[in-house]
Parts: structure tokens; C-alpha cells; sequence
């Protein structure tokens, strides 16, 4: 298939971009999306022309580094699938596909396809952890968990923090990301001690970095390459706000 | 240079002692010295997290770096199956000892006996210490922690978290280290790759890290460096490790005079996505659990062109469950391999290139699950359909995101046809050589984790990874390292003006620079691909001598090449992976020659070094305990110049035996 | 900052007075309304004008719209700002955008835009003519024991002291009561097509805003259960995105198709 892209391209974070058009031709139905970017940027050091910079380690849908908003949506077309998972197959000769970087302003490009997302590690940094020393642990089956609870921490920890609901987002909020830390913790026992804390701290610092307001739309969970549920939010609006009204902190 | 000699330094008494006696004699840092003391963690992967933030919980100052945009993503994150430990909850008789043993045997004969039987001890404190921190482990409905099967052990004792194990660990691993970043106790520099280990009289006190947004080279000092930076599986180009995985901080540690043990022992993993054409960056693994509810098979039919649907039961060769009865699916996975390799090898391969076999869940999802499941619901006589709703429930909740990805990749849906699995380049048993102490043999600097050699000898179970980076980082790094930094509580910062710092930075600057002044004509991934095929066909699932000396001279060719005909666009002061990339690949091209090296010399064959001259009858591998139970450490001594070092295994606690799964 | 500002300013805050606002006025459509329904009487605007001097003058009922106005120009210039900060944290667009969630929960500033400008002339139109102009005023001759209702239109220039004067006559059995005839103008009203026009469709946004807002406010509050979740969803598409606006719209239809 011959594919046409146009691809966002900047040098860095102080300079403005654009949009470039590149053709890449041969591609294979069976490539996946980013090998299709390999093809092209081997090209593109043949012809002596720096190639696009992308985020990519793991290419099996699990380390969160890949980002790419394809044709209007955060690695594209396909729900639950990551930019890396995405397979050309999706795609039909000739089509043109504009692939663009992450947009948001806690997001600051790098350069090209590249965004910086520390922010995440901020605000996981402010409370998504449980304080407990390595060594401190009592025996693991003394805590038992019911298997409800423990799905529903589990699907809650899926994400993978690749930021595709701020992407998403018309707001760029960040609320689909912290909620699902909040929700993981705040279901388990483990969580308890430092519940309210916790939604307190990381709400203050998903604002500090400059994430918009959640606004309900929706986009976040239906992009979301792990398909995080919404209630996440509502239980994070909840948790919040009880940890506003009850917490000792004056 | 002094003669480098070899001493593990495995404390003396009864395997079972050794451990807790360690930890009752090692010299302690008081608190107040732990304060000014420094600690450099390079990578964040389960051993670099896991210790960075125990090392900061303890009152060290710590610095980690790793070239990702943040600590979470190192590739620990895709481990999918499991994690061991000798807790005995399925009550099936497992034990510390157990483990140990399964580990030793499983690694055929060719690990620290020392090293393994600490990792059975502290494995239950890891599953202990991931609970604690709120890893959302598998669990029974009595809110209980369920355990599945690995390959080559006859127990449960793999707890999990879906296909997803590794990603709940690393979580737990780096909402651990965020803690201390949080708390200023660790200062982290993400998108920061290590180009060098500053040496100051002959300790490690540094390095030198490249930012890779900026392209400034820093130099950061610490009391002690510790390696974290995981396997070199992608010398092969194609493995299953993330693209950036690379051996670029390990291979600078070796030039150091850190020395390079086994590095011929690769694993390669029986159950990944098969090939499926040029274009191909990466292979893509279907964890080894699913072989606890799949049953492999190729047709018995030479070049059989049926789909595997229409062929009859009578007409399949479960070749695992025919060579090896007693543990069958379950068999270690050098042994799967070789035998995938086999059947492939002798005609029986399916799929478009023939280079695949089936890993089938049909009968399972019916048989074991399907009617269980009906049981449960009280259905009677169920039929086949309903049989197949309800077990694919079941493997679903098991397994439902690798079936998902397996679909992504291929098009086909498991869950009606069965997978095509071929092996693939997986982990790295060899590594950087340590003592019990995990340190190198340059004083103050430390290697965890899969960067290592030391635990799982030439082959690794599944599962034991995770275990491994985890108890080195939680469980064994906090106590060892203070043999080390007790004696160095005099020792005050050294300014990174000192002159070892300025030219370690001046070294490394000069070959950023000549790898970027080369102009050449080829990229630095066509050049990883040349060095990929070459290590793959002639340093891969089997080996032969002649097949070795060739690529030896081949790949010292591809150097050659490589430093006069490399093109690395961009530039050097700022965001440029290609850059990156030609450092690493360059890296790589001297780790596979010395690869071939040590895979020439090791004249027997044994867990995932198969050298085809020794084999029985049978194909099954021949070891040679007189002349080769030893761990090979080799040291650098200049351009393709390595000098072997040997540090003999002694087996005390387990008697030798030939690896009988059948 | 008091924990009570740093929780309304935080994001999550300032959501959660946009939820408790907007059902607010969720409240008082209901029961607005209701109130309303008294224009499809029969009885020449007598129950709907005794309404709406009932409305105008009990204490209690004052106190509440005051708060009312306050609440919907405060529900529409906090819902302004805080799309005018999301904007903020995204300075640069995409070129191209394929949205996965609907149209309506993207466009609540624009729909609720909409709704003020509606807001705005409705206001306009009865309310402050009913306070401040010199409206007409009826007279209605109730036949107590029949129930039979006299409606007879004061002359032009009548004028009373209060808003409602009610007499008795025991002999003949009859209540008079003379109040402004707020119905008439609105049947008047309703007989300006583009006036219709206009009032039809801003109830197509009050629909719009509903289907997303109403849920949305519970969302926000963190009321989200598996088993309640899908009656709130249920109410806020039938009853407040359809069964509420279309009541609404029925009122200017119905006088200016039968009236």
C-alpha cells in the first residue's frame, strides 16, 4: 500500500511547527504503525533528511511511551489499542493519515511527535503510592481482598499513563489518569491509611500542572488504549470531596 | 593492572544458614552516615526501582536515571506471566529448598548455589512487600492469592496479575520510588542515558550520563554506582525487549574492568508471535502461562496445507507431551524451544513461512474450564457451544489481554483458531559477573537485576525473573551494600571537577562526536539489523563452531564497517535518537563478538547454550560437568581482546544429575 | 486559602458548584413548569394569573427566585470561566479532531450561551413587563357555588394599589378578583411566529444541555453506582431532555395554533 502522511514537525520546544507531508509506499498490511514510521525514517537518512522523532520502547502496548494522535484521535481509530498495536491492515492504500503530538499544556513538546509528560510522575509523586517501607509487610494472605474489589483495583491499574485521555480530552484534563490511581488505592485495604490524603494531594497537583477541568464528555475513557472506566472519575470526584469535607487538615 | 581474582564471597556454614548469618554480621552505616552518603541507580526497572527507593527509605541519597521519559516505563513493565515464591498457599508441598532446586536444575547446573538459595529465602517477602504496597495480585473469591503453573516445576507457585504481572510490580516498584522523589529523598533524571562509570583510585564514584533532550553531558557523583539496566537480548535485533533496551551502561562498567560473565547464555523464549516479515522491529511474547491451558502441536503431517481447524485429533503430534510425559507443556523453555526448533527444522512447521507451531486452548477451554464452569452453574449435559461460551469467560479473565494483543498483531482470533508460536530472543542469563554482595569487580559498583549473571545459570524459568530484580533490588542490595559504604563514611563528596571526571566526560564527548562525524552512508539500525542476523543464525538457538568463528570474523567486519560508513543525522546538542541509537548498536557489535566468543569456548551444551557438536541421540543436550561447570568471566583487555576468568561452581547442596523432564 | 476556597477553586470545586447549580435549576424547571401548566386552563387565565401574583408576592417564594437569578447568572458566568480556563490548557489545537464523546457534552458553554440570550429575552418579555409595565388587568367573576368564571378586561388606564384585589358579594354568591393580565400578554405574545420560532428552539438547547448536564451533575457529585447510574441517566434523557422541554415548548405552540 502507498500511505501519505502529514506529520507534525518541530524542532523544539522554543520554536514553532508544522505540518509536513511525506509518502511512504510499500507498506505491508501486517506492519504495525510504527514500523510503518521505521520504513520512513530509514528513508528519509537515505536521502540525507533528519528523521521524525517518536516516542516508542516496548512496541507491545504496555509501557505507555508511544503517543500519537492519528487522524483526530489518540493512537488512532482502533478502541483499546495502542499506537504501537495499531496494524497497518487498518489503514486502505492511498489514504492520508495526519499524525500529530499529544496537545496539551502540562504536555510541552520535545520535539516532533515527542511530548514531555513528568507531570504524571508529579502527581503519582504527591500520593499514588501506599507508604509502606520495604521489610514492613506482614504476610500477604493475612490481608484478604474479595475478588470484586481486587478486579476492580486491577482494572483501575491497568493504565498505563501514556496521557491518551488528556489527548483526548477537550479540556486536556488529566482527571481520567489520576482516578484511576486514586480508585486502585482506594478500593484495596492497603489504601485506607492514606486515603483522603491522597485524593487531596494528587487533585492539587493534577492542578498545579496546568490539566484542565474534567467536563464529563467522555472522550477520555472511549480513547483510553486500557479502556478505564469513567466511574474511576466518579469515585475520584467522590473521594475528593469527602476528603474535603472530612479531612482534619484546616 | 593487577590480576583480577575471583571470589564470590558466599559467606561460609550450611546453605540454609548462610543468608540470615550475613545479615546478622554485615557492618551497618549508622543513620546520621547514611545521610552523606550518595547512591547512583542506573535504570528503573524492577531492580533499580525497587532499590533505589529502599536504599532512600534507609537514609541514602539517591540519584536514578533512565533514558525513558519517566521511571515506570522501563521494560520490567511487560513482563506478563507471573512472579515465583515458596509461600506453599496451593499447600503442594512447595518449599524454599524446592525452589532452590528448581532453580539450580531448571538453570542446568550452572548458577551460584550461594546467590540461588537467597533468592527462594526472600521470595515470600516479595509477594509480601507488593501486596503491602497495593499490587492488585489474582485472588479467589475467599479473597485469597491464587498461584498458577510455570514451566519446569511440578508446583503452583507463580502469583499474578492477569497477563500483566510485571506492569502491577513495576507499578508498585516506582509509586514506591515517586514516593521518595516526592519526598526529595531520590532525585530522578528521566530521558538520561549513562555513557560512562567515572573511576577514582580504582573505585567507582560516578558517572557520566548524556540528557537526551539537551544532548549536555553531566557528571554526577556517588559513594556507589549500581547497575539496574537489565539483558542485552537485543543484540539480536529482533528479541522481545523494548526497542531502547540496550547494554550501552553494562558494556561501559565491562571497559571498565567490571568483568562480563556467561555472556553466551540467551534465552529464547518458546511462545512468541512468529515473524512475520522485513519490516519487523520487535517479537512480541505470549506469556509462558498459556502453556499451563495450551497444548502445543504440529501437524504429523509433513507440509500438512489444512487449516488447523480441519485437522483431526488422531492427526496431531503433541510433540511436548509425547517427548516429555512427565511435565509435557510444562517442560523449561530452553527445552521447548529446541524442540519447536525441531520440529520446524524437520518440515513439520505451519504457517506462511512454515517457521511456527500451534499453541492450541481449545480442548482446555472445553474441557477444563468450559465444564467446570458448567458445573458451577448447574447446568447439565451442557453442549458444545455453551461449553465454549463459558470457558472462553474463563480464559478471558485469565489471559484476555494477550489474546487481545495476539489478535492486534496477527488478525487472527485466538479464541477460535489456535496461535502460531515460533521461539524468540528473550532474556539474558549472562551479564555483568558479581559476588554475593551483587557487587563487580570494581569496587563500588553494583550490578541488579538481569544486567546480571547470577541466579538463574544457563537457562531461567518463567517467572523467576521478576522475582530475581525484585529480591536483589527490596531484599539484597539494602543489606550488602552496607559492607561496602561502612567504609566509606570518611569518604566526603568528590567534586565532579575532579580530573578522573573531566575525562571521562572529554572520552565520552569524543565518541559521541566521531560517531556523528563518520557521514557515512548507513543508519544505525541497518546496521543493528546486519548484527541481529548474524548473532541470530550463528549465535541463536544452536551453535556450531564453524558457524561461530565465521561470525566472529563477520562481526568484526560489521565494526569496521559500522566506524567508517555510519550516518547519524541531527544534531549533537539536542533531542536526537538517532544519535542514541548508533551509540548503543555500537556497543552491541562488541558485546555479540564477545558473545560468539564465549559461546565458541563453551564446548558443551547446556540450558540455552545448545552447541550442536554435543548433543546425545535423542537431540537432547549434552553437558560436561568435568571441564565446563564453571562460570566464565571475561575481562576486557582491548579492541577484540578478552582474557577468561574462572569462577568454579561448587555443588555442595544438590546432587549433579542429568536434566530429566521426562 | 481556607480549605472551603482551596476545594471550590481546585478543579474538581469548581465542577462541583456547576452540579450543584445547574440541579438546582434543574429543580426549578420542574417546578416552574408545573406552574405553568395553568396556561392550558381553560378558564381565561384566571388560575395562571392568580399564579402569577402568588409567585410575585409570597415572601418565601421571592426570597427563593432572587436566589434563583443569582444561581442561573452565576451556573452561566462560572460555566464561561471554566471554559475559558480549559482552553487555557490547551494553547495549540489539533489540525484534526474525530471526537468519540457527544456533541452536546462538548458544546455545554455554547448550549448554555444560548439558553442566556433565551434567558435574557424571556425575561424581557414577562417578567419585567409584569413588574414595571403598565399592564392591562382582568377582572374574573367567580360563581362560588357553580364554579363559572366571568372574565371581563378592565378598561385601558385601570390601576389598583396591589397586585390582586379580591371581593366578595355574599348576596350573589360571587368572588371578584382583579389582578394584571400577565396571560393575556403571553397569548398575545405567542402569536409572533419568529417569537414562537425562537422559544421552540431554545428549548431544542435546554434539551441539549440536559441530556449531558443532568447526568453529568451526578457524575461530578460522584454518584455513580452500577445500579442507580442508569435511572439517573434514564431521568435526565426522558424526563429532563425530553418530557421538560417539550412541556415548554408545547406553551407558545399551543397559543399560537389554538389560541
Amino acid at each position: 500500500m502507498t500511505i501519505n502522511l502529514k506529520v507534525w514537525k518541530q524542532k523544539n520546544a522554543k520554536t514553532s511547527g508544522n505540518l509536513e507531508t511525506y509518502k511512504v509506499d510499500q507498506v505491508s498490511p501486517d506492519m504495525s504503525f510504527l514500523e510503518m514510521f521505521d520504513v520512513l525514517n530509514e528513508k528519509l537518512v537515505q536521502e540525507n533528511k533528519e528523521p521524525i522523532a517518536f516516542d516508542h520502547d516496548c512496541r507491545e502496548g504496555i509501557c505507555g511511551m508511544c503517543s500519537m494522535y492519528i487522524n483526530g484521535q489518540p493512537h488512532g481509530p482502533l478502541e483499546g489499542v495502542t499506537t504501537c498495536q495499531l496494524h497497518m491492515r487498518t489503514f486502505k492504500d492511498g489514504d492520508t493519515i495526519v499524525v500529530e503530538p499529544w496537545r496539551s499544556a502540562a504536555f510541552p513538546v520535545i520535539k516532533d511527535l515527542v511530548v514531555d509528560r513528568t507531570a504524571f510522575d508529579r502527581i503519582i509523586a504527591s500520593g499514588g503510592f501506599v507508604s509502606v517501607n520495604t521489610g514492613n509487610a506482614q504476610d500477604a494472605n493475612n490481608l484478604a481482598i474479595g475478588k470484586d474489589k481486587a478486579d476492580m483495583a486491577f482494572a483501575a491499574a491497568a493504565c498505563i499513563g501514556c496521557g491518551a485521555c488528556v489527548a483526548a480530552c477537550k479540556n486536556a484534563s488529566a482527571m481520567l489518569f489520576v482516578s484511576a490511581k486514586v480508585s486502585q488505592l482506594a478500593l484495596l485495604p492497603q489504601g485506607q491509611p492514606e486515603r483522603e490524603s491522597r485524593a487531596l494531594n494528587m487533585v492539587a497537583q493534577m492542578d498545579a500542572e496546568g490539566f484542565g477541568a474534567c467536563t464529563n464528555t467522555g472522550a477520555c475513557a472511549a480513547e483510553c488504549p486500557k479502556e478505564i472506566s469513567l466511574d474511576n472519575i466518579a469515585r475520584l470526584n467522590r473521594e475528593f470531596l469527602g476528603a474535603s469535607i472530612s479531612s482534619q487538615e484546616a | 593492572m593487577a590480576t583480577i581474582k575471583l571470589d564470590a564471597k558466599v559467606p561460609e556454614g550450611p546453605i540454609g544458614e548462610k543468608w540470615t548469618k550475613y545479615k546478622s554480621s554485615v557492618p551497618l552505616v549508622n543513620p546520621a552516615n547514611k545521610r552523606s552518603l550518595e547512591i547512583i541507580v542506573v535504570g528503573t526497572g524492577l531492580a533499580g526501582a525497587s532499590a533505589a527507593a529502599s536504599l532512600a527509605e534507609m537514609g541514602y541519597k539517591v540519584k536514578t536515571f533512565c533514558f525513558q521519559d519517566s521511571p515506570r516505563r522501563a521494560h520490567s513493565i511487560a513482563a506478563q506471566g507471573g512472579i515465583n515464591a515458596a509461600k506453599n498457599y496451593q499447600n503442594d508441598g512447595d518449599s524454599t529448598y524446592r525452589l532452590f532446586y528448581d532453580t539450580i536444575k531448571g538453570g542446568d547446573y550452572r548458577a551460584r548455589e550461594g546467590n540461588v538459595h537467597r533468592l527462594a529465602e526472600v521470595s515470600a517477602s516479595i509477594i509480601d512487600q507488593c501486596v503491602a504496597q497495593g499490587v492488585p495480585f489474582a485472588r479467589d473469591y475467599g479473597g485469597m492469592l491464587r498461584n498458577r503453573s510455570f514451566g519446569g516445576t511440578q508446583v503452583q507457585r507463580t502469583f499474578y496479575a492477569a497477563g500483566q504481572t510485571g506492569q502491577q510490580l513495576l507499578l508498585g516498584a516506582y509509586s514506591a520510588l515517586e514516593r521518595q522523589i516526592g519526598k526529595g529523598s531520590v532525585i530522578n533524571y528521566s530521558r538520561h542515558e549513562m555513557l560512562d562509570v567515572v573511576k577514582i583510585d580504582g573505585k567507582a564514584r560516578g558517572i557520566i550520563a548524556r540528557n537526551l533532550i539537551t544532548g549536555e553531558l553531566e557528571r554526577h557523583f556517588g559513594h556507589a554506582v549500581l547497575l539496574c539496566t537489565g539483558g542485552y537480548g537485543n543484540v539480536f535485533y529482533l528479541s522481545t525487549n523494548a526497542m531502547g533496551s540496550n547494554v550501552t551502561a553494562a558494556w561501559k562498567a565491562h571497559k571498565q574492568g567490571a568483568l562480563f560473565a556467561n555472556p553466551c547464555f540467551t534465552q529464547i523464549h518458546p511462545t512468541c508471535i512468529p515473524v512475520s516479515g522485513d519490516h519487523q522491529s520487535k517479537l512480541t511474547l505470549m506469556s509462558e502461562s498459556l502453556r499451563n491451558d495450551g497444548r502445543i502441536w504440529v501437524p504429523k503431517q509433513k507440509d500438512d496445507k489444512r487449516a488447523a481447524n480441519d485437522i483431526p485429533e488422531e492427526e496431531r503430534d503433541y510433540y511436548l507431551e509425547r517427548r516429555y510425559p512427565a511435565f509435557g507443556n510444562l517442560v523449561p523453555r530452553d527445552i521447548a524451544s529446541r524442540a519447536a526448533k525441531e520440529r520446524c527444522d524437520a518440515g513439520y512447521g505451519v504457517g506462511v513461512t512454515k517457521m511456527a507451531v500451534y499453541l492450541d486452548f481449545k480442548s482446555n477451554l472445553i474441557n477444563k474450564y468450559g465444564r467446570a464452569e458448567a458445573t458451577k452453574l448447574g447446568i447439565e449435559n451442557p453442549d458444545l457451544d455453551t461449553l465454549i461460551r463459558l470457558g472462553k469467560e474463563v480464559v478471558k479473565e485469565e489471559y484476555g489481554n494477550l489474546f487481545d494483543m495476539y489478535k492486534q498483531i496477527t488478525g487472527e482470533d485466538p479464541y477460535e483458531v489456535p496461535m502460531m508460536i515460533y521461539p524468540a530472543v528473550h532474556y539474558t542469563m549472562g551479564g555483568v559477573w558479581v559476588d554475593y554482595n551483587l557487587m563487580t569487580t570494581v569496587p563500588g559498583l553494583y550490578c541488579l537485576g538481569e544486567a546480571n549473571f547470577s541466579d538463574h545459570g544457563a537457562n531461567r524459568l518463567g517467572a523467576s525473573a521478576l522475582m530475581q530484580g525484585l529480591s536483589d533490588g527490596y531484599f539484597v542490595i539494602p543489606y550488602t551494600i552496607g559492607s561496602y559504604l561502612s567504609a566509606e563514611i570518611k569518604t566526603k563528596s568528590i567534586s565532579t571537577d575532579h580530573e578522573a571526571f573531566v575525562e571521562a566526560e572529554k572520552a565520552t564527548r569524543e565518541r559521541i562526536e566521531k560517531l556523528i562525524n563518520i557521514k557515512g552512508k548507513q543508519s544505525p539500525e541497518s546496521f543493528h539489523k546486519r548484527l541481529g542476523k548474524i548473532m541470530w543464525e550463528k549465535c541463536g538457538m544452536a551453535r556450531n563452531e564453524k558457524g561461530l568463528t565465521e561470525a566472529i570474523a563477520e562481526i568484526q567486519a560489521l565494526k569496521k564497517e559500522f566506524w567508517s560508513d555510519l550516518r547519524v543525522l541531527g544534531e549533537i546538542d539536542g533531542f536526537n535518537p538517532e544519535l542514541d541509537k548508533a551509540g548503543r548498536v555500537a556497543d552491541f557489535i562488541e558485546l555479540g563478538e564477545l558473545m560468539c566468543i564465549d559461546a565458541l569456548n563453551r564446548n558443551e551444551s547446556c540450558g540455552g547454550h545448545f552447541r550442536e557438536e554435543y548433543q546425545e541421540d535423542g537431540g537432547e543436550a549434552m553437558r560436561d560437568d568435568e571441564n565446563f561447570m564453571y562460570v566464565a568471566a571475561w575481562e576486557h583487555k582491548g579492541e577484540s581482546q578478552w582474557e577468561l576468568h574462572k569462577e568454579e561452581l561448587k555443588y555442595e547442596n544438590i546432587k549433579i544429575a542429568q536434566r530429566n523432564y521426562k | 486559602m481556607s480549605w472551603l476556597t482551596k476545594t471550590l477553586t481546585s478543579s474538581i470545586g469548581k465542577k462541583l458548584l456547576m452540579a450543584l447549580t445547574g440541579l438546582f435549576l434543574c429543580t426549578f424547571l420542574v417546578v416552574h413548569l408545573i406552574g405553568n401548566l395553568q396556561l392550558f386552563k381553560n378558564d381565561g387565565g384566571y388560575a395562571f394569573n392568580n399564579y402569577a401574583v402568588f409567585m410575585t408576592t409570597f415572601p418565601l417564594i421571592k426570597v427563593v427566585s432572587y436566589v434563583n437569578y443569582a444561581l442561573i447568572l452565576f451556573h452561566a458566568f462560572w460555566g464561561l470561566y471554566i471554559t475559558y480556563k480549559n482552553r487555557q490548557a490547551r494553547p495549540i489545537g489539533y489540525a484534526v479532531v474525530k471526537n468519540s464523546s457527544s456533541v452536546f457534552s462538548r458544546n455545554m458553554a455554547i448550549l448554555g450561551t444560548i439558553l442566556l440570550v433565551y434567558l435574557v429575552v424571556h425575561m424581557s418579555d414577562f417578567w419585567y413587563r409584569y413588574h414595571n409595565e403598565a399592564l392591562p388587568y382582568v377582572k374574573y367573576t367567580e360563581q362560588i357555588a357553580s364554579g363559572n368564571i366571568e372574565t371581563t378586561p378592565m378598561e385601558i388606564g385601570y390601576t389598583q394599589e396591589t397586585k390582586k384585589v379580591e371581593t366578595f358579594n355574599e348576596e350573589a354568591g360571587t368572588k371578584t378578583v382583579i389582578v394584571k393580565d400577565l396571560y393575556n400578554v403571553v397569548s398575545f405574545s405567542f402569536q409572533n411566529i419568529l417569537l414562537v420560532l425562537f422559544y421552540v428552539l431554545s428549548m431544542f438547547a435546554v434539551a441539549f444541555h440536559l441530556f449531558h448536564g443532568f447526568q453529568s451533575a451526578f457524575q461530578t457529585l460522584g454518584w455513580s453506582h452500577p445500579k442507580y447510574t442508569p435511572l439517573v441517566k434514564g431521568l435526565g434523557v426522558w424526563v429532563f431532555a425530553v418530557l421538560i422541554p417539550t412541556g415548554y415548548a408545547a406553551m407558545p405552540l399551543y397559543f399560537y395554533f389554538f389560541k
